[in-house]
């Protein structure tokens, strides 16, 4: 197991410099449309083009692109991610406080999600072929055929309608006056209508994986066993069919871990929540490289450690499964 | 002796029954009938399909149509009695007046009804690309204005819009299946069947390919389209890119399941027979995945449409003036435009309903093909 993790652990380097690789080539092979700098003449005419190539040689632009890429990663590996052509600020400082926004809100959807998802998938299984499963059943197929998008719009129209709950943003106008426990009240105010936006999918998916997973178990030998032996048809079910149920949501747990970053791009967008998804479009939009190619090693990294660590999980919780 | 009769027929319609119902196509359409939910995301999907095809026969506006003077119009409405309390033999609608300036609020002129009238004759098109007609489903005379779901910042027609936005929306699916189930079954097949040096490099690429954030990979990717292409062209492109994406998934399960099907017998008689590698591989064990393939397929065909309505509707699709149910969305973004004319979430509904119809049909697919996965 040990040996197992150092094995993907030491493959995470050369990983990573295949997908960054693969990205810088991306951004470089976008034809016509050039670079950063090339986009700041057409909005501003008045620029001479010294100062554009003063700002190019500044960032080192001025290289052909494979130089470019190895300066990058040269820097990458002394944790200098370079500084963000349209802010001019360090692309670490700015995708930090981004990052640590997006964390908050796909965590906090995530626990709402599995908190509402299992107990829901649990009763939907005992309760089998009952109108409530039927429509629970129903209910999430419809769930998971919401794009976070369109569900992010319909949530904004009803909070407009209905005034409860603030449509933009992390924090009111009014937040740096607020007393500690006000921020805290605030941020939790503004993270309800990202958070359902985000989590209707997830629940939908989570809650049928547990149902079915459970219905499986319920159909075992040793619950016969159990039960023949005067459990209570409580204990029956959350102490043998459940924990042996939500075994393979485990492996889920840990995908859902190397998605935080990215999973919540589009509530973000529509909600003007100040996250990495934004962010990232935004960079992608300006083609501001550097924030661009730092969003993307951030994210892959922990897509990277989120599948290990569902891998890892599993074997944890399963001790039939056996790596190397 | 009519008894005998009777009973001979009746054994030979048993006999019947039973020979139709043993060919697995046969059972597992009867599994699919069983699932009425299935059967009636089916039906949605082939009607949305039909609809999809003959477009420009259902719309009652052509895709460039603009009326300036009707921008954000909310939904028309269809009577049958008039202001006067008259009842009317057919169903009309009034012309679109302007009432509120400012607020872009529109009421209708009752001064005169205007007829819904059927197979009228409207802007000219090609069915299915070569007949020439200009006859449409649906329409009504100027000044009034048929516009079913109302008009968008234009004054275009929404109604019309999102039935040629289908074409894109409801095509990127299909297409991208097209493109990645027969690169994915065959690299799958060959890992699966080599193994060793080939299974490891391939298998290490799908992994580098699972590293890569997906969302962000494919906003990079799609930025990368240059703002000249065709339609058409970008159409394609857009499905490259998704495909390029998708297709890892697709060959590490079939991988998985050639690992097991190549120890088969089947498989030795057929080596045995002296037919070459690629031969085996694709007349006789990738057969064997087809349950798993047509389901992942219906399954993996919603992603893509998901997939491909959120890049549009960040702006990074399908451009303008071409349009997807996505890009049309896009326009209901800012909170104004989408609490004033709400009319402009409805391609929205057309994704969900979409989407709910494959997951729904794949799910009932797989029940009906593979008893082993079924779900309950």
């Amino acid at each position: 197991m040990i040996r197992y993790i150092a094995r993907r652990l030491i493959l995470l380097g050369p990983l990573l410099v295949g997908i960054t690789f693969v990205s810088w080539a991306a951004i470089q092979l976008a034809p016509g449309s050039g670079d950063y700098f090339q986009s700041l003449v057409l909005q501003y005419p008045q620029i001479s083009p010294a100062t554009i190539e003063g700002l190019r040689a500044r960032f080192g632009m001025d290289q052909p692109p494979w130089i470019q890429y190895l300066r990058w990663l040269w820097s990458i590996v002394h944790l200098d991610f370079g500084l963000s052509f349209a802010y001019q600020v360090p692309v670490t400082w700015l995708i930090g406080s981004r990052a640590l926004n997006t964390l908050l809100l796909s965590i906090t959807s995530m626990v709402a999600a599995w908190a509402l998802a299992i107990p829901v998938g649990i009763y939907s299984a005992v309760h089998q072929y009952s109108v409530a499963d039927g429509a629970l059943n129903v209910s999430a197929f419809v769930a998971i055929s919401v794009p976070s998008f369109f569900s992010a719009l319909l949530l904004l129209y009803a909070a407009f309608w209905t005034h409860l709950l603030p449509l933009q943003g992390l924090t009111s106008v009014t937040y740096d006056v607020l007393p500690w426990w006000g921020k805290v009240l605030d941020v939790g105010w503004h993270l309800i209508l990202p958070t359902i936006a985000l989590g209707v999918f997830s629940v939908g998916g989570l809650m049928r994986y547990m149902r079915n997973n459970l219905l499986d178990v319920l159909r075992a030998d040793y619950l016969k066993t159990a039960r023949a032996k005067g459990l209570t048809e409580r204990r029956v079910i959350l102490r043998h069919a459940v924990r042996n149920a939500i075994n393979p949501l485990v492996t889920l747990f840990g995908f859902e871990l190397g998605g935080l970053l990215s999973g919540a791009a589009f509530v973000e967008n529509v909600l003007g929540y100040p996250g990495l998804g934004r962010l990232i479009l935004e960079a992608v939009l300006k083609k501001d490289v550097f924030v661009v190619m730092g969003s993307l090693l951030l994210g892959s990294v922990l897509l990277i450690l989120g599948n290990l660590a569902a891998d890892i999980l599993l074997a944890v919780a399963d001790p039939r499964i056996r790596y190397d | 002796m009519a008894h005998d009769l009777v009973a001979a027929r009746v054994a030979e319609q048993r006999r019947r029954e039973a020979a139709r119902a043993r060919t697995p196509l046969a059972l597992a359409w009867r599994q699919l009938t069983r699932y009425k939910l299935a059967l009636v995301s089916g039906a949605v999907l082939v009607a949305a399909y039909v609809i999809m095809v003959f477009a420009e026969f259902f719309a009652p506006y052509a895709l460039d149509f603009t009326d300036r003077s009707l921008f954000y119009a909310p939904p028309v409405g269809v009577h049958l009695r008039d202001a006067q309390g008259r009842w009317h033999l057919r169903p009309f609608v009034y012309a679109y007046r302007l009432v509120d300036r400012d607020l872009r609020i529109y009421g209708p002129d009752t001064s005169r009804a205007y007829d819904i009238r059927f197979f009228v004759r409207g802007f000219r098109y090609r069915v299915l690309g070569f007949a020439p007609t200009d006859i449409h489903l649906v329409g009504a005379d100027p000044p009034a204005r048929l516009f079913l779901l109302g008009s968008d910042q234009f004054g275009r027609d929404l109604l019309s819009r999102m039935l040629f936005g289908s074409r894109i929306s409801l095509l990127i699916g299909v297409l991208v299946v097209l493109i990645t189930f027969p690169i994915g079954l065959v690299l799958g097949g060959v890992a699966g069947y080599y193994g060793k040096i080939v299974d490891n490099i391939l298998m290490r690429s799908v992994e580098v390919l699972a590293s890569f954030p997906t969302f962000y990979l494919l906003l990079t990717l799609a930025s990368v389209l240059p703002a000249t292409l065709s339609s058409g062209a970008r159409l394609f492109m857009i499905a490259a890119v998704f495909s390029l994406v998708g297709w890892g998934g697709l060959a590490r399960i079939i991988r998985g399941l050639v690992l097991s099907i190549r120890e088969l017998e089947f498989v030795l008689a057929a080596r045995a027979a002296g037919l070459g590698d690629l031969r085996v591989i694709v007349r006789h064990i990738l057969p064997s995945t087809t349950s798993y393939v047509i389901v992942a397929a219906t399954l993996s065909i919603p992603g893509t449409i998901l997939g491909e309505s959120g890049l549009s509707f960040l702006g990074l699709g399908v451009q303008e003036p071409s349009t997807s149910w996505g890009l049309l969305l896009a326009q209901a973004q800012s909170v104004d435009v989408l609490t004033h004319f709400p009319w402009l979430l409805l391609p929205g509904l057309a994704i969900v309903v979409v989407i709910l119809a494959y997951n729904l049909l794949g799910d009932g697919v797989r029940d009906a093909l593979d008893p082993r996965q079924r779900s309950s």
